[in-house]
């Protein structure tokens, strides 16, 4: 969509191209980290301990599994603010839903198909009625955040039933790696390779790169869209559903504010934020590098504040860095052009 | 390819469908049945046992950066320099639910010996704390209790019965004893409000108040200006009122200040739950005086206290144990490890200035 995505867009690069992608934001990201990880280990205390790192890992999930459908969401230059939301939402509901006395096992499903609705909805206004993502998010994050407020109100359902809390905060085996690590292994590999090794997954990076040229390729851009957005809610719905159990607790707040810490993960994880660019590999190593920055800042003290003016900053540094590295080489390239033009 | 990229889409919502249908069964509130954790401590206290220096106490408000929780936690840091410990403010800045779990892992990790909360959902930290028990730390409740059964003890500002008892007390005195009583009180369905309120109603049954008579409960609904008309409306409803009761720190400013505007002032009397920042004013100028309300500062003084004699093995958290409070004297925990802090303080003119919050 953007200039620079349109100079180079996915579909036409071939496979060098696609290895130079991960050459360079991609696998910075990587490597950051895992120094990051490296370093903390060595430099904050209690950090390095594997209780610390099953921790850091719950803290992670939620935010790892929504920008799994994110990714693809901002890859087609979309966004889904609403995510956080859906979550509470969807929380909410199965509070009320439990305290009506179904059983578990169907409401689970029923909050992974509301999550669904939710973001069929939003589909719904961002296709068929055309409307700017940005704003029809928003108002859904207001709406959502609002409905579940009207299920729940500021009550808490708790009881639930302890076999399936103890499996969501449980550990595999008692060791280091949670329980809930493996659903998210699971989607992880299911997205990753839906993105990087189907046809589905390069009509996402075509729509993101040039809509326009989409189409005319025929490609269903609004189709496609549609159930992105479909996904995305779905997936919040399943995260609502894994919050509630972790915390052992129906409320209509879950999950506030999440949606800063995914967009931030995404955009960290080399993501354009004008779609046609990032990988998933990036996503989750950006999910991992902010929750272990967070992790070790929050052991040496450092105030709540202080961590959400560092996600802010890090989500602005994200949006930044590719841009000024674009326009760097763009001027690169004009000067030389005009440096051979000068010779010839 | 449409239909694939559907196919496809849908294969992937169908793959989460199916991962959280795992198990099955059908397990419903009602065969969950008791979803109890942790345990209360059953090791013995020695409550000779000296008052270890050094604690290291961690306080976890409901959300930093909001006056009460400040002056509450300030208490617990004087506390802590009287016993020599080591005192920690820590906390989130938004008060939902599961936000104060990632601070007590860190806390754990931390190696902390006490972990003093104001839990913003009893049920959501449950979980991290027994974490925290198993790792040794020791968990005060305070202000806002955890569920019983992942805190050690809980210490409550005031039991609904002291502060009922207590808003009965000054509104009998401010109408020597007859005449009518009105309340207004926050909304018509706020839990603290309604319990004080049953209390008020079954001591003014009470022979020795025959006296008193409740003519109305208005609600002001915790609003500024509703509470202010509300003031109003009572006072030209009853012409023959006495005492307005108000249980809630917005109701009792709003009705001062109307009834300092009023010709009322000085003839109809205002009691209840305030604190003296609000009130000195009106204190001052003869429309109130007397009201009452527990000292957050001592809140989380005793949680302190609480926390250092918990941490010395002085107690377990079970009822009966008795343990040394500074100079708030000596305090003995009840059923369920709750800690009461004690009857209200009165304010009026002659204290008044000796309290800034």
């Amino acid at each position: 969509m953007s200039e620079a995505a349109l100079s180079e867009p996915a579909l036409t690069r071939g496979r060098a191209p696609w290895v130079q992608r991960l050459a360079s934001w991609d696998t910075a990201v990587i490597v950051l980290a895992v120094l990051a990880l490296l370093i903390a280990s060595g430099a904050v205390h209690n950090f390095g301990t594997s209780r610390n790192f099953t921790f850091l890992l719950l803290d992670l999930l939620p935010v790892a599994l929504v920008a799994l459908p994110m990714t693809f969401v901002i890859v087609t230059g979309e966004i889904d603010l609403s995510v956080a939301s859906t979550l509470g939402l969807t929380s909410a509901v199965m509070g009320l839903l439990w305290d009506s006395g179904l059983s578990i096992e169907t409401i689970m499903p029923l909050c992974v198909v509301l999550g669904a609705v939710l973001g069929a909805l939003n589909g719904f206004f961002v296709t068929v009625l055309k409307l700017p993502s940005l704003a029809v998010t928003i108002g859904t994050m207001a709406l959502y955040r609002g409905l579940a407020l009207v299920v729940l109100g500021d009550q808490a359902v708790a009881g639930f039933p302890r076999s399936y809390t103890s499996w969501v905060t449980g550990t595999v085996g008692g060791g280091v790696v949670p329980n809930l690590l493996i659903p998210l292994v699971v989607l992880a590999l299911a997205f990753g390779l839906v993105l990087h090794a189907t046809p589905v997954g390069r009509k996402v990076y075509a729509v993101g790169s040039s809509e326009q040229a989409a189409r005319f390729a025929g490609i269903r851009v609004r189709q496609l869209k549609f159930w992105l957005y479909v996904v995305s809610g779905a997936v919040a719905g399943l995260a609502g559903v894994l919050w509630t159990l972790r915390y052992s607790s129906a409320r209509a707040d879950n999950g506030f504010g999440i949606e800063l810490a995914v967009v931030a993960a995404v955009l960290l994880g080399g993501v354009s934020i004008f779609g046609g660019k990032g990988t998933l590999p990036g996503v989750l190593a950006g999910a991992v590098l902010l929750a272990t920055v967070q992790n070790a800042l929050r052991l040496q003290d450092v105030s709540s504040e202080a961590l959400n003016i560092v996600t802010g900053a890090l989500l602005i540094i994200s949006v930044l860095l590719p841009n000024i590295v674009n326009s760097a080489r763009a001027a690169l390239r004009r000067r030389r052009a005009v440096i051979q033009e000068g010779k010839g | 390819m449409t239909t694939m990229t559907s196919r496809l889409l849908a294969g992937v919502l169908v793959a989460g469908l199916v991962g959280s249908l795992a198990a099955c069964g059908g397990t419903t509130k009602d065969s969950a049945g008791a979803n109890s954790g942790g345990t209360q401590s059953t090791a013995a206290a020695d409550p000779n046992a000296a008052a270890k220096q050094g604690v290291k106490m961690a306080f976890l408000p409901k959300q930093l950066n909001n006056p009460y929780s400040d002056i509450e936690v300030s208490g617990g840091k004087t506390a802590l320099e009287e016993l020599k410990g080591e005192y920690k403010l820590v906390g989130p800045n938004d008060a939902s639910a599961s936000s104060q779990v990632s601070y007590i892992n860190t806390l754990i990790q931390q190696q902390q010996d006490v972990i003093g909360i104001a839990a913003n959902d009893s049920n959501a930290v449950c979980p991290s704390l027994n974490q925290a028990r198993g790792a040794g730390v020791k968990v005060v409740a305070f202000d806002s209790d955890a569920a019983r059964d992942c805190r050690d003890v809980f210490v409550n500002q005031a039991s609904t019965q002291g502060i009922g008892d207590k808003l009965v007390e000054l509104a009998s005195k401010l109408a020597g004893g007859s005449g009518e009583v009105a309340i207004l009180s926050a909304t018509p369905n706020a839990t603290n409000q309604n319990a004080w309120i049953e209390v008020v109603r079954a001591d003014l049954a009470k022979p020795e108040h025959s006296g008193l008579k409740l003519v109305k409960i208005a609600y002001g609904n915790d609003d500024d200006q509703k509470s202010f008309q509300e003031a109003q409306g009572l006072l030209q409803s009853y012409p023959n009122l006495k005492v307005i009761i108000s249980p809630t720190t917005v109701g009792i400013a709003a009705a001062a200040r109307y009834l300092s505007s009023s010709s009322y002032k000085g003839k109809v009397a205002l009691t209840g739950l305030g604190t003296p920042n609000q009130l000195r004013e009106y204190v001052k100028n003869g429309t109130v005086t007397e009201f009452a309300l527990w000292k957050p500062a001592d809140v989380g003084y005793l949680a302190a206290y609480a926390g250092v004699a918990l941490a010395s093995g002085q107690i377990t958290g079970a009822q009966g144990q008795k343990f040394k409070a500074g100079r708030l004297g000596d305090y003995t925990i009840g059923a369920n490890g709750e800690i009461v802090l004690g009857p209200p303080t009165v304010f009026d003119s002659a204290n008044i200035d000796n309290f800034t919050f």
